[in-house]
C-alpha cells in the first residue's frame, strides 16, 4: 500500500491564493481584450525613457549596450529582461541603431540571440541582426563585471540597460556608465541593488515594474489586462492586512493563525 | 516552421508550466524523483550550452585580434588563459591515465593545478574587483546625498544617521542615535521592502502564467 499522500495539506493557503490569482488574472485578461479601452496603465517614466535612449544612440551613432542580469534562464527576472530586450530590439532595428548584449549565462545568450534575431525579422529588416553581438562573457560575476566595464569604457554607448537580476556588481557598471554620460536605465527586482541604481541611474523599474515592462511597451490588451488582475491580487493582499492588523491588535487571532505556518 | 519556431515552444512552456505547479503540491516521492531527474537534465543543458558559451567567446576575441580592434592584446590574454585553464584541466587527469599509478592531483580537488590557478588568479582578482564596490560607493554616495530637493535631504539625514549609529561614537553623541538607526532600519525599511516583495511575488507569478498560457510571447519573438 502507498503510504505516501499525493497532496501537501500544508500548502493549501498558498494553492488557494494562486488559484484566487490565477482566476483573477486571467478574468482580466478576458476583459481587456473583449474592450481594450477599460484599461488604464499609469505612466512609467523609466520604459518611457527607453524611447529617449534607443533616440540618443541613433543621434551619436553610438551602440546601446543591454544586460539581462545574472541569474539563469529559469529566473522570472531574467525572462522579463529577455521580453523586454525583444520589444528594445524592434525599435532599436527601427531607427537603425545597433544593439550589444553581453551575457553571463551561455542558455540566456542563446535565447537573447533568437530573440533579438525574431526581433529584426519582426521590423523588416534582418539584415541589420548582427549574431555576434550578442555575446557570452563569463559566468563568474566579477569577471563579468571587469568586461562590462571594459566595454563601456571603450565603446563608450550612448545608452545602457540594465534590466534583471544583480548582485554587488551593480555598482561597479552603473557607475563606470554613470563617467562616460550614458543614459542609464535600470529595472531590477533585487531589492538590495536598488539603491544603487537609483542612484546611478537616468531611471529605474522598481520590482513588480520589471515584470509590468514588456506589457506596458507592446501595449497588447491581454498583457495589460494581467497587470490589473495583479492590482486586484494586491488589493486582496492588502485587506487581509488590514483586517489582521486591526485584529491582532484587538487579540483576535485567527486570522494570523490561518496564516502562520506550524 | 511557424510551428516549430512558435507552437512547439508554446505547448512544451504550458504541458511543464502546468506539471509543476502540480508538483509544488505533492510530497510523494515520484514527484520528487521528477524534480530531482528535471534539475539533473537542466545541468546537462547547461553544461552543453557552455560549450556554446565558449565559442561565442573564442569568435569576439578572434574578431578582435584578426581586425587588430583596440585592446587586442587583452584578447590574446583570454585565448592564453582559456589554453592553460584547459591544460590544468586535462593535463593532470590524461597523465594519470597514462602512469600505473595516480601522479597528479586532478580535477578540483585541493592541490590541483586548478585550484593553484583559482587560488592565486582568479581569487586574487575578484577580491580587487569586490574592494572596488568601496570606491564606488564613495563617489555614487557623494552625488546621492547632495542636497538637491526634500527627497535628497531625507536620504542624506537617514545616511547620517545609520553610518553613525553603526560606530561606537555614534552612541557617545546620544543614545537617540542607535536607537533612531534600528528604527529606520526596522520600520520604514522593511515596510518598503515588504512592499516590492509583495509586488515582486505577484509579478513573478502572473508573468509565470502569462508565459504558461501563452499570453507572454515575447521571448520567442512575437507580439
Amino acid at each position: 500500500m502507498d503510504l505516501y499522500p499525493w497532496f501537501d495539506s500544508s500548502q493549501i493557503d498558498v494553492l488557494i491564493f494562486v488559484i484566487i490569482l490565477s482566476g483573477l488574472i486571467l478574468y482580466f485578461i478576458r476583459r481587456a481584450k473583449k474592450n481594450p479601452d477599460s484599461v488604464y496603465i499609469r505612466r512609467i517614466s523609466g520604459l518611457d525613457r527607453i524611447e529617449e535612449a534607443i533616440g540618443r544612440a541613433t543621434e551619436l551613432g553610438k551602440p546601446l549596450l543591454y544586460l539581462n542580469g545574472l541569474k539563469e534562464m529559469s529566473a522570472v527576472s531574467t525572462i522579463a529582461a529577455t521580453n523586454i530586450l525583444g520589444q528594445v530590439t524592434k525599435k532599436i532595428a527601427l531607427y537603425s541603431s545597433e544593439i550589444k548584449v553581453p551575457c553571463y549565462d551561455p542558455v540566456v545568450m542563446s535565447v537573447a540571440q533568437e530573440t533579438v534575431h525574431q526581433a529584426y525579422l519582426e521590423a523588416g529588416r534582418p539584415d541589420a541582426f548582427r549574431k555576434h553581438n550578442i555575446f557570452f562573457i563569463s559566468n563568474d560575476q566579477f569577471a563579468y563585471a571587469a568586461a562590462v566595464d571594459g566595454i563601456i569604457l571603450r565603446e563608450q554607448p550612448a545608452a545602457i540597460l540594465y534590466m534583471g537580476y544583480y548582485y554587488a556588481e551593480s555598482l561597479l557598471m552603473a557607475e563606470t556608465g554613470v563617467m562616460t554620460n550614458a543614459i542609464q536605465i535600470a529595472g531590477t527586482d533585487a531589492i538590495t541593488q536598488l539603491p544603487f541604481f537609483i542612484v546611478t541611474c537616468d531611471a529605474t523599474l522598481m520590482g513588480e515594474e520589471l515584470y509590468a515592462a514588456s506589457a506596458y511597451l507592446s501595449k497588447e490588451p491581454s498583457q495589460l489586462g494581467s497587470l490589473k488582475g495583479q492590482d486586484a491580487g494586491k488589493l486582496i493582499i492588502l485587506v487581509i492586512i488590514l483586517i489582521g492588523s486591526i485584529l491582532s491588535t484587538l487579540g483576535i487571532m485567527w486570522l494570523t493563525d490561518i496564516f502562520s505556518k506550524a | 516552421m511557424v510551428f516549430l519556431k512558435k507552437q512547439i515552444p508554446l505547448l512544451i512552456a504550458l504541458v511543464t508550466g502546468i506539471i509543476f505547479i502540480i508538483q509544488f503540491f505533492v510530497p510523494h516521492p515520484a514527484s520528487q524523483n521528477l524534480q530531482a531527474w528535471v534539475t539533473k537534465w537542466i545541468s546537462i543543458v547547461t553544461g552543453t550550452a557552455l560549450l556554446l558559451g565558449l565559442t561565442s567567446l573564442i569568435y569576439l576575441h578572434y574578431q578582435k585580434v584578426k581586425n587588430k580592434t583596440t585592446g587586442w592584446g587583452f584578447s590574446l590574454v583570454v585565448f592564453l588563459g582559456v589554453f592553460i585553464s584547459l591544460m590544468a584541466g586535462f593535463l593532470p587527469t590524461i597523465i594519470n591515465w597514462l602512469t600505473p599509478s595516480p601522479v597528479l592531483t586532478a580535477g578540483m580537488t585541493k592541490g590541483s593545478p586548478l585550484i593553484w590557478i583559482f587560488n592565486n588568479s582568479i581569487a586574487p582578482l575578484q577580491a580587487s574587483m569586490f574592494s572596488l564596490i568601496a570606491f564606488f560607493m564613495a563617489s555614487a554616495s557623494f552625488r546621492a546625498f547632495r542636497i538637491k530637493n526634500i527627497q535628497a535631504t531625507v536620504l542624506l539625514v537617514s545616511a547620517m544617521i545609520i553610518m553613525l549609529g553603526q560606530i561606537p561614537l555614534g552612541g557617545l553623541i546620544s543614545s537617540a542615535i542607535p536607537d533612531t538607526m534600528t528604527w529606520i532600519l526596522t520600520v520604514p525599511n522593511i515596510a518598503v521592502r515588504r512592499a516590492i516583495l509583495f509586488g515582486v511575488t505577484l509579478g513573478a507569478i502572473a508573468t509565470s502564467l502569462k508565459i504558461i498560457f501563452g499570453i507572454e510571447q515575447s521571448y520567442l519573438g512575437s507580439k
